[in-house]
């Protein structure tokens, strides 16, 4: 019975193999498996019986069969997805992602590393190191495993022969220079008869080191943790009755006791733990690793997707950040789509803006790339819709690694690995001076606004705009346009009209209204702005309560007939591309502060009901 | 944390992601040991609430009799809902594993009463128990499982899911199978039913049952309905179960393990599968495969 209690005790070593197509990645775990008299009877019989019809040999035993467990795999004798094994000896207890070697099937590869601690990088002595056998530590070291065991497979068929062991045992030292690894074993193997793997093989006398086997028994994988601050996404908010108001989640790194202050990201806002509530009974801490339900001791706001940090170490807070992106797509990607990214409980709109370059997996050295093809790795700057808590992937995986959906298929896409946070403005303070948003806003009598003015081309915005200013100057009130011809004359004059562009026009217009709302100034923004996302942007940008969305509403057949620059016809002559309401969508405000309807209506009429708008909310005395 | 710890909090991280990412998610209830520890995780994973889905229990109307006692009275003591569903065409029928073959038997009476609950109740969710350990196409699966709209798998175009980042999206009709128990193998199981003292069918347990003999399986005779060859006397054996199902379909092991101390080390010292008593996994090779991408779970 002793055995019972020794269990819980044990190590769990997770490891993955991965390597070129037919390096014998499932026959090694086969090996393993069958060596350690792991295999229950009926699965052997099992095996036993589709060896022989798969071979026509009596005496042969394919040892893959045990992991590919997919009649397509076995059918073609290849690995397609990643299979998990699980199986303990005496020391340890192990997980193995058998993962795929097919160029095409590397998000699978992906998908068993993100949990390994350890790679298991099968070499074909024959064929030496291959493309995917740098892609796989690429993709291994990027993910943050520190330890490769470089399994030099086949042997029996170079005759054992120690100086091509060596070869590309040195080969591999020396790319993998670049990479962050701290320990490489390279170990000569026959996985199909058993050399080196539990036993010391005889046909190698000149290889003293450990057997695989032995070797994963002892490794250790634990590298000395540094002290980490506290992390906890929160995945959903528990509230049985009206007393009890608790954040379940699990803790991503550090710890937490009960009378801990903490900080809520990206709100900013700050609490005391006051209970940390368990099924088993209350606990006084908790940490890394443990699912737990925290409760506060105030009133605050926290919903799925927030994360409950350290209050003197905070997770980051940023729109911007900058990240290794795996893409696992076969369209290539192109700065400016729209995805859904997932990052710990939260999912937030998000655009890959730039595409800062590529990693070339044979030299490891960035090039630069206009595009990122199905398993390549970049390095891109994403813009999320909104502010994220964050840390680097290297400071912790649960913070820093996040993936990318497609809005349509619903198709995990990419991963990606935040390096940091771009023009990180966190670092510089906002200086503030005397004179006062207020003071300057009272000697104008008049309360700041920004009236954005959005529509299709030739709805009328220009028009109104003009017609809005005016009657206020004529009340002695202090104005600005910020028009949106006029802004890419001169501030937005290197930005196109790509996707990317629009979405950074919008955000220079939008912090250029903040500036002037600051300086006292009523702003108005005339931009067609088709996309409520960004609109909501803008509205974030710009002080509560002074962002006033302005739907200038003409159909389009009446904007097409006036057509005061020409573009629809251009446009209708495929002579334009991308143009708002004829190949580009225009997503109408879903709540605008105001609706106007300008078909029966002058411009004159549509500027007095703005101006009137302004007069009922205060904005036109201090 | 220990290894069961870790696993536990690995579980009910998913069935948390389940219940915040998902309308109306629903968890599986087979009665068994699996569906004892993932029915204890959610009483964890939502404490002080109560676990915010019903549970399922999909009925072939071929469980065994202690089964049904047992599913009763655990529903009683923790407050869940439970919701019964029952292929009722196919029992009418009197589709039975007897004459019509343990493949007709669990594709009307499992799969399609399966699909045919989910399509009722709008479920775009299903939290089911199955491992990875169990069965080489179980150990290809991902911890979140995409179906469509009419409830396949793909295995060849599985989502791929990194760290702990769950793609819970979906189009209206299609769904999930989430397993938080993937990871967990039968010792795991039966460790932690003991480490948390949580309640399980007494057939697990070994004790003198009526049995018969059937292609040198050991079948139990639980009720009238199972019909005796000539001449064929049910025989009492000291016997146990490693997994239950329907009992037509589900052999027993000798045994004299009485206590969950002696299961646990039975499973130990185990020379066969646990699904070796499972007469539905030795239709034909690849047959949980086909079983699955047709909806099975």
């Amino acid at each position: 019975m002793s055995q019972v209690t020794l269990d819980s005790t044990r190590s769990l070593l997770r490891f993955l193999t991965c390597g070129s197509v037919d390096d014998g990645k499932s026959t090694l775990i086969g090996r393993l498996l069958y060596d350690a008299q792991l295999i229950f009877e009926d699965q052997l019989r099992g095996i036993t019986i589709e060896s022989q019809r798969k071979l026509g040999d009596a005496a042969a035993l394919d040892l893959s069969l045990l992991v590919d467990g997919l009649q397509a795999e076995r059918e073609q004798g290849i690995t397609i997805d990643v299979a998990y094994r699980f199986f303990s000896t005496a020391k340890r207890r192990f997980i193995v992602a058998d993962t795929p070697g097919h160029e095409q099937y590397t998000r699978n590869m992906a998908t068993g590393a993100s949990t390994a601690d350890l790679a298991v990088l099968l070499v074909d002595a024959r064929k030496g190191l291959l493309v995917q056998t740098h892609r796989h530590s690429c993709i291994a070291s990027l993910l943050g495993i520190r330890h490769v065991v470089l399994a030099i497979n086949k042997m029996d068929l170079v005759n054992f022969d120690e100086q091509i062991f060596r070869t590309i045992e040195t080969q591999y030292r020396e790319f993998a220079r670049q990479l962050n690894f701290t320990s490489i074993t390279a170990i000569p193997l026959s996985a199909l008869d058993g050399d080196n793997v539990f036993r010391h093989s005889n046909n190698m006398p000149w290889y003293q080191g450990s057997t695989f086997m032995s070797f994963l028994e002892d490794v250790d994988v634990d590298a000395a943790r540094e002290p980490e601050p506290f992390r906890m996404p929160v995945q959903w908010v528990n509230r049985p009755h009206q007393d009890f108001r608790g954040f379940s989640g699990t803790i991503s790194g550090g710890s937490v006791n009960v009378g801990d202050q903490v900080r809520i990201q990206p709100m900013g806002t700050t609490a005391y733990i006051q209970r940390i509530a368990h099924y088993d009974g209350d606990k006084n801490s908790a940490t890394r690793g443990e699912a737990v339900t925290l409760v506060l001791d105030r009133e605050v706001d926290v919903s799925r997707g927030a994360v409950i940090c350290s209050a003197q170490q905070p997770a980051s807070v940023a729109e911007r950040i900058e990240a290794h992106v795996l893409w696992m797509h076969e369209s290539p990607v192109q700065p400016g789509r729209q995805y859904l990214c997932k990052l710990g409980t939260a999912t937030v709109p998000a655009v890959i803006t730039k595409i800062s370059g590529k990693i070339d997996v044979n030299s490891m050295q960035q090039i630069s790339a206009e595009q990122l093809e199905m398993n390549e790795i970049g390095v891109c700057v994403v813009q999320f819709e909104s502010q994220i808590p964050h840390d680097i992937y290297t400071a912790n995986r649960h913070m820093g690694g996040f993936i990318f959906i497609d809005r349509i298929s619903n198709e995990t896409v990419a991963a990606g690995m935040i390096i940091g946070d771009v023009n990180a403005a966190r670092n510089i303070t906002w200086q503030q001076h005397d004179v006062s948003k207020a003071t300057r806003s009272a000697l104008k009598n008049q309360k700041p606004g920004v009236l954005w003015l959005t529509g299709l081309s030739g709805a009328g915005k220009s028009t109104i705009a003009n017609l809005v200013e005016r009657a206020l100057a004529a009340e002695g009130k202090h104005t600005y346009i910020l028009d949106g011809d006029n802004i890419r004359h001169g501030l937005s004059s290197d930005l196109g009209f790509a996707a990317t562009d629009r979405i950074e026009n919008i955000r220079r217009v939008s912090e250029v209204a903040r500036l002037l709302t600051d300086a006292g100034l009523i702003v108005i923004v005339s931009l067609i702005s088709p996309y409520q996302s960004e609109r909501d942007r803008a509205r974030r940008t710009i002080v509560a309560g002074e962002f006033i969305e302005v739907f200038i509403d003409t159909p389009l057949a009446e904007c097409e007939r006036r057509d005061p620059k020409g573009l629809y016809r251009r446009a209708r002559a495929g002579e334009i591309r991308g143009m708002t309401g004829i190949d580009s969508p225009y997503e109408a405000p879903s709540n605008p502060e105001m609706h106007i309807e300008t078909v029966n209506r002058t411009p004159e009429e549509s500027a007095i009901m703005i101006v009137e708008w302004l007069r009922t909310h205060g904005h036109l005395h201090a | 944390m220990d290894h069961l710890s870790n696993l536990e909090a690995e579980s009910i991280y998913i069935i948390r992601e389940v219940a915040a990412s998902f309308e109306r998610p629903v968890m599986m209830y087979s009665i068994g040991k699996d569906s004892s520890v993932l029915l204890h995780l959610a009483l964890k994973a939502f404490y002080p609430s109560l676990p915010p889905f019903p549970l399922l229990h999909v009925d072939t109307s071929w469980k065994f009799r202690e089964m049904i006692a047992f599913r009763d009275q655990r529903m009683a003591e923790t407050g869940m809902k439970l919701l019964v569903h029952r292929n009722e065409d196919a029992i009418a029928k009197g589709v039975n594993v007897f004459t019509h073959g343990s493949g007709v038997h669990t594709d009307e009476l499992k799969t399609v009463a399966l699909r045919q609950a989910l399509d009722l109740y709008k479920f775009d969710c299903a939290i089911g128990g199955a491992r990875r350990d169990e069965e080489r196409s179980r150990a290809k699966e991902r911890i979140m499982s995409f179906r469509n709209q009419h409830h396949r798998w793909d295995p060849k175009r599985q989502r791929p899911e990194l760290w702990q980042l769950y793609n819970t999206r979906i189009a209206p009709g299609e769904s999930v199978r989430a397993f938080p128990i993937s990871n967990w193998t039968e010792l795991d199981i039966w460790q932690y039913i003991r480490r948390e003292k949580i309640p399980v069918v007494p057939l697990y347990f070994a004790k003198m049952r009526p049995t018969v003999m059937r292609d040198g399986q050991i079948m139990m005779v639980d009720d009238e309905r199972m019909p005796l060859n000539d001449g064929e006397t049910p025989q009492m054996r000291m016997i146990r179960f490693r997994t239950l199902g329907c009992y037509p379909l589900t052999a027993a092991v000798e045994s004299d393990a009485t206590t969950i101390e002696e299961v646990v080390y039975e499973t130990l010292s185990a020379k066969t599968s646990e699904r070796a008593g499972r007469m539905i996994d030795y239709d034909k090779p690849g047959s949980m495969e086909q079983k699955k991408i047709e909806g099975y779970f």
